[in-house]
């Protein structure tokens, strides 16, 4: 792993987690994730990486049992500690799922969903956040004459993007993207995927996919993670080209 | 524009720079060469780098964008298409730099009839890899088509100039040093003529997807074994 001057929003010291007492599924992990930047982590299905990417919004908690080892520094706090807020936290680092998530309200409500969570009634702030993020999921000239519609209306692409534009509203730091185009056309994954780039100026995106060409086009930095250890960590142009692991190499090269 | 357009276009943008200084070096070194100006030839000698650095750059850049765009059909063919224009771009401004040591060898030789026909040369061999260069940038295969067809008036002023040294030579025997020189001089300015018709090669190759080195008559589709 090569040293860096660029800023960490998040860094991963010594993380293991456990679905049970017995089963270990993430060993010892530790990995900055740069602010501003597009984080990919690839690798074989079972090799942990949805897993490592449910530690960074406590995903995990929602079910009893599991248990962390080490630390998540998110803004130089742990955020494994049990004085946390997950409420919060989940706010600061959104999450957007494979399939889309709509919930059954309109299109303005489902974005409006978190912010009125938050306590928010004013119509016009509402308004005016409820643009702003569906502008910047590139989807408000799509919908912005019909925004009491269902949103089941729209196409699974269109849903992806209003998925992503419920995340935004709330102004997250950190948007955890868990194979967020494996269920959509080329044409809407292109457009995830030109999404995540333009979102970078502003949020710093984690992103789980199988599709390791895809973690090629869109990332700036690429973890490859085998039975739940990181056996590498780089840029993403060093990983696919000169990768330091013969492990790595197999691969991305299809040797596996 | 897409992400991948625009780091197409920032390739393309980093191999005309440096084409714009191997056309300079070209001109400086046969101009160093029939105004003696001993300061401009070792200026080409010293910019090298300068075009070294960019083939390094842009083989980098078209290796990247390889690894991490997979490009298929249009894209793959300019991508292919920049990294050999840029290894033929390097190996022009290699020649242009033999020339100008050569002008330094011969700087206080005074001018013989072949040095007319060496800058004529010079201007043929360098509008060639300007219209190599244009036909690459605007995708226009009929200016391609055109330069492959003036590497033989290169190649013909090429024979000519050495015709004329070997009649030189055998006349005087004191001008063989000199006469070696500038046969070497007019050898590199062929090979840059070569090198422009690998260019518009290739760039045949990117807008038909047809490969026609090799090949007696452009026109002709490749025959099979």
């Amino acid at each position: 792993m090569k040293s860096t001057t660029v800023d960490r929003i998040i860094d991963v010291k010594s993380l293991s987690f456990f679905y049970s007492q017995d089963s270990q599924t993430l060993k010892n992990i530790s990995m900055p994730i740069y602010r501003n930047m597009v984080t990919s982590l690839i690798g074989p299905s079972g090799c942990g990486k949805t897993t490592l990417l449910r530690c960074f919004n406590r995903m995990h908690d929602l079910y009893p049992g599991n248990r962390y080892e080490g630390e998540i520094l998110f803004n130089n706090t742990n955020i494994l500690s049990n004085s946390v807020d997950l409420i919060e936290l989940r706010c600061r680092i959104g999450m957007v799922f494979q399939r889309p998530t709509p919930f059954p309200m309109s299109i303005f409500e489902n974005v409006a969903f978190g912010l009125k969570l938050k306590g928010i009634k004013n119509r016009r702030e509402l308004g005016q956040s409820v643009e702003t993020a569906l502008r910047h999921a590139v989807l408000w000239d799509e919908v912005k004459d019909r925004l009491n519609a269902s949103a089941y209306n729209l196409s699974t692409g269109q849903q992806q993007r209003l998925v992503i534009a419920r995340s935004l509203a709330v102004k997250p730091d950190v948007l955890l993207f868990d194979e967020p185009a494996s269920s959509l056309d080329p044409i809407s994954t292109l457009k995830i995927e030109e999404l995540s780039a333009s979102l970078k100026s502003n949020y710093t995106i984690i992103i789980v996919t199988h599709n390791m060409q895809q973690a090629a086009r869109i990332s700036d930095w690429t973890g490859f993670m085998m039975l739940g250890e990181l056996v590498e960590f780089d840029r993403t142009d060093q990983l696919f080209t000169n990768p330091s692991n013969l492990l790595t190499e197999d691969y991305i090269s299809g040797r596996f | 524009m897409l992400i991948k357009d625009e780091e197409l276009k920032g390739i393309k943008e980093m191999l005309l720079t440096m084409a714009s200084h191997v056309e300079i070096a070209i001109k400086d070194s046969v101009k160093s060469l029939l105004e003696k100006d001993l300061e401009l030839a070792n200026k080409v000698i010293k910019n090298d780098h300068i075009v070294n650095t960019y083939d390094v750059q842009i083989d980098e850049a078209c290796i990247k964008f390889i690894a991490r765009r997979q490009p298929v059909g249009k894209d793959l063919r300019f991508i292919t298409t920049g990294m050999k224009i840029t290894t033929d771009l390097e190996r022009i401004a290699d020649h242009a730099v033999n020339i100008a040591e050569r002008a330094v060898e011969l700087i206080n030789e005074p001018a013989n009839k072949t040095y007319e026909d060496i800058s004529r040369m010079r201007e043929v061999a360098q509008r060639m890899i300007k219209d190599a260069i244009a036909s690459f940038v605007n995708e226009d295969k009929r200016l391609a088509k055109d330069v492959i067809m003036r590497d033989d008036e290169v190649d013909d002023l090429n024979d000519s100039i050495n015709d004329e040294l070997i009649t030189i030579m055998t006349k005087q025997s004191a001008s063989i040093i000199q006469a070696t020189k500038l046969a070497y001089i007019s050898r590199n300015l062929e090979r840059i003529g070569d090198h422009a018709t690998n260019i518009a090669e290739m760039v045949i190759y990117m807008t038909e997807g047809r490969i026609v080195r090799h090949m007696a008559d452009i026109k002709e589709p490749p025959k099979h074994p």
